[in-house]
């Protein structure tokens, strides 16, 4: 029943050459543009991680010196975050998808939305430049008055940041307004996929927060160049109000970063256990509690910092009261799994690897929230680990999962199954064995951000940094699969996974205007106790 | 020491890390519960639940259980706010210093810390305190922000530049601890590492007397020099027997002609020495970084005479 051929014209072959690319207004395309943009970021920024990990194997000297290791750090964290997680979901699957799950021929505004990859592109290059010119230093934080003082490029990176964040306005901007006005006929609110609440919820904390970090980049940027005393004490400035301005955006930027990872999970759960979303309201409010709660919780960051034990016990309460909306959603997906039809091909793999990590993340962020608690563990690699198993094992996990799961819709040709499992089991203990070890350490003592440390640290730095080779292999071998699919892979229907939403109504890959004619929708995206669909 | 500490934590050796701990591993086994559960219900539906076969089938409808949906919203936030009363309650203990404690002024500096004791003695990355005593610090940097941390306390705090801010244990057993800076503060944030040598009240006294004594009433400028040599921490960088390490060695230097990194000379004279040890960024000698923190208030007039003399005394 498989075509033997991609149908034509599909938005890949049409139209051709580089010019149509560069300017093009295509959302599939500028996705792709995305994609390819934040593969090589995260496999710069995985080089990173590669080179910290190896400098950890002994507490002496093994390839560099304690300056090159800071400036390893920072970019490790500055490129992961500004330039790889925060626009991977949104900015590479949310482009090419978004549209497609609305039954919408484009989103609301595609020029914007090629000029905030242009943005993008301008920005990392600044990072990039960073990079070379005395690379920066300070941490992704930036914390003041370090920042204001040290010798390396901090600017330039703080522009990048600057810069990069225009894009995700646009973006965020671009979604809120094309969710609002061009669902197909039909497709009512209460009918959209949950990815598209995440999406949504992510749109409205791009819009809101990300101007703070501008503002808040470019104070540090006069202080360094005009001298006006904002931050740095020695010119009459407070560096503790960096930290509130930093972290006023930098939370909320945690959850740009897991809203869509959690919005791909509900897809892939209910695609391949073939099953109705349990509790669909609860998970599409749950992202915009989320979202709105996010704004008031910047203070946990801060309880060893310096603020009154007043602001502390408030952020501490807070804190607290967005981790129920999570452990929500992690309910939701359970039940969700009862009684459905389930399948193990690779997104789904991913899917559960996310329960697992997510859950992880999820209960050691109770023991930072808690206040006698965190002064303990604040600061060392308990929360390293945290974060990693919030961002890496929860949105990059996401993010694989999607990229398998939508892989046949946008090239209209499918990976490797096995190699896809194998994959999917490398990470998972690649990053078991990176991270586990490090809540060991860091409830131990370990402080981060050390080049040296105490040797009785010394075992579990170095399980963890077999751990990062595992996860190397890994990486290295999807690259492959991946990368080989797209030329030899095999060539699928429209809707491989016999999943509901609508981009699955269109052709694999999609025509450059996405649907023959508007769709009009009947059925809620996961109607599966009423229709069945067979994988074509 | 009896305490070897757990698995997880370190030993527990001041009075409210025990506190901590309880409530550490409260978090824990409520979270190891919640866990397991959520593998575990998961791993059984996806196995029980698994697709046989490739014939396509209509699932049940269940996308609501009022029951279940109330349960999992109520316990959790039962006991989340279990957790918030405990952990704020003991972040009270951990922060309201008690008012009888021995005051210690901390200041953090790149990278060592400075203690002063209330008796005038100072010392470096040794920190001497009695048993059973609550200690009070009080805490400012000279630059960038650090953080006091001894894990075996279970303490942490910021310590800023522009305002003091303060934390207290009390330590319950005799013994050395590792304080670690836990704010980055740039090349060498990992080595900023100092001891509490905690201590019997006999034995602190006697610490005390003898570091007043040492002050240098009565002592010889140049004995006086040469033990500030060492309990200023000035070996880590100067050596005596010529070895290059990050600043230049003492031996012969006195007299000798030094060259700066902008090109320009002069003798080493005691102008020069003064200067150096209260301004050291004013000039730098050719092939070293300047990492040399300032001295200028960590040395009383008489002890910077001293050093002068001390190093003048070490010829070629």
């Amino acid at each position: 029943m498989y075509d033997k051929a991609l149908p034509q014209p599909n938005y890949l072959s049409e139209p051709k050459g580089l010019k149509s690319w560069l300017l093009t207004t295509d959302h599939k395309r500028i996705g792709l543009m995305y994609f390819a943009a934040i593969m090589g970021a995260f496999i710069l920024g995985g080089i990173f991680a590669m080179l910290i990990r190896i400098e950890l194997i002994s507490p002496s000297k093994v390839m560099m010196g304690a300056d090159a290791y800071n400036q390893v750090f920072t970019l490790h964290g500055a490129i992961m975050i500004f330039l790889f997680i925060i626009p991977s979901i949104p900015a590479a699957l949310g482009n090419l998808i978004l549209p497609l799950m609305l039954g919408a021929k484009d989103v609301a505004f595609p020029r914007l939305n090629l000029c905030s990859w242009y943005i993008y592109v301008f920005g990392a290059l600044f990072a990039v430049y960073s990079m070379f010119a005395n690379a920066v230093d300070t941490g992704w934080t930036f914390y003041t008055p370090y920042s204001s003082e040290t010798g390396t490029a901090v600017i330039s990176m703080a522009l990048a940041v600057f810069i990069l964040g225009f894009s995700s306005i646009f973006t965020g901007l671009n979604f809120i307004v094309t969710i609002h006005k061009l669902r197909a006929p039909g497709l009512t609110w209460y009918k959209l996929p949950l990815f598209v609440w995440a999406i949504y919820a992510t749109g409205i904390l791009q819009v809101m927060a990300t101007p703070v970090i501008g503002i808040t980049m470019v104070l540090l940027v006069l202080e360094r160049v005009a001298g006006i005393g904002i931050f740095d004490p020695a010119m009459g400035g407070d560096p503790v109000l960096f930290q509130h301005f930093f972290w006023f955006y930098s939370h909320p930027a945690v959850y740009i970063m897991i809203l869509p990872g959690m919005g791909i999970i509900s897809e892939l759960i209910t695609a391949f256990s073939r099953k109705k979303i349990f509790g669909y309201k609860a998970i599409a409010y749950s992202s915009l509690a989320i979202a709105f709660i996010s704004f008031l919780v910047w203070g946990h960051h801060m309880f060893v910092s310096g603020q009154s034990r007043f602001a502390a016990m408030i952020f501490s309460f807070l804190t607290f009261f967005v981790a129920v909306p999570s452990a929500i959603k992690v309910f939701n997906w359970m039940a969700t799994l009862y009684k459905g039809s389930i399948s193990f091909a690779t997104p789904m793999l991913y899917a559960l690897s996310f329960l697992f990590l997510f859950a992880i993340g999820g209960l050691t962020g109770v023991f930072l929230g808690a206040l006698a608690v965190d002064v303990h563990l604040h600061d060392t690699y308990f929360v390293v680990a945290h974060f990693h198993y919030v961002m890496m094992g929860g949105t990059v996990v996401a993010l694989l999962g999607g990229i398998h799961y939508w892989w046949p819709k946008v090239f209209g040709r499918m990976y490797s199954e096995v190699w896809g499992k194998v994959c999917a089991a490398l990470v998972f203990i690649g990053f078991n064995v990176t991270f586990l070890p490090q809540f060991v350490m860091g409830s131990q003592g370990m402080p981060r951000r050390y080049y040296t440390y105490p040797e009785q640290y010394q075992a579990m730095h170095l399980f963890s940094t077999i751990g990062s080779w595992i996860l190397g292999v890994g990486f290295l071998i999807m690259t492959i699969y991946l990368l080989h699919s797209v030329f030899k892979g095999r060539i699928v229907g429209k809707n491989p996974w016999g999943a509901l939403t609508l981009e699955w109504e269109t052709t694999s890959p999609p025509s450059p205007h996405n649907f023959e004619a508007t769709p009009e929708v009947t059925h809620g995206p996961y109607d599966y106790d009423k229709i069945v669909v067979e994988p074509t | 020491m009896n305490n070897q500490g757990t698995f997880m934590m370190p030993p527990a050796e001041s009075t409210l890390a025990h506190e901590v701990d309880a409530l550490y591993y409260f978090i824990y086994y409520v979270s190891l519960f919640f866990f397991v559960l959520i593998v575990a219900c998961s791993l059984y539906f996806v196995l029980r639940f698994r697709r046989k076969g490739k014939q396509v089938e209509r699932t049940p409808d269940i996308s609501h259980n009022t029951f279940l949906e109330i349960l999992w919203t109520v316990v959790p936030t039962v006991i989340l706010a279990i957790i918030f009363v405990w952990g704020f309650r003991g972040y009270l203990k951990l922060t309201i210093v008690p008012k009888d404690a021995l005051q210690i002024k901390v200041t953090g500096q790149r990278w060592f810390w400075s203690f002063d004791y209330p008796e005038g003695v100072n010392s470096l990355n040794d920190m001497v305190v009695p048993v059973g005593k609550p200690i009070a610090l009080l805490m400012s940097s000279q630059d960038v922000i650090h953080s006091f941390f001894v894990p075996a306390f279970r303490i942490k705090q910021d310590v800023l530049p522009n305002r003091y801010t303060q934390a207290w244990f009390e330590a319950k057993n005799v013994g050395e601890y590792d304080l670690l800076c836990a704010e980055f503060c740039g090349t060498q944030h990992s080595s900023m590492l100092g001891k509490v040598r905690v201590v019997s009240t006999q034995d602190y006294n006697r610490w005390l007397e003898e570091a007043v004594g040492s002050l240098g009433a009565g002592m010889p400028l140049k004995d006086l020099g040469e033990k500030l040599y060492t309990s200023k921490q000035c070996f880590t960088c100067h050596s005596l027997d010529g070895t290059k390490i990050q600043g230049p060695s003492f031996k012969g230097r006195f007299g000798s002609e030094a060259v700066f990194t902008d090109g320009s000379k002069r003798t080493v004279d005691e102008n020069y020495l003064r200067e150096s040890i209260l301004n050291p960024q004013a000039k730098v000698v050719a092939g070293y970084l300047p990492v040399m923190p300032t001295y200028q208030s960590l040395l009383k007039e008489r002890e910077v005479d001293a050093l002068v003399e001390f190093i003048k005394s070490l010829k070629p």
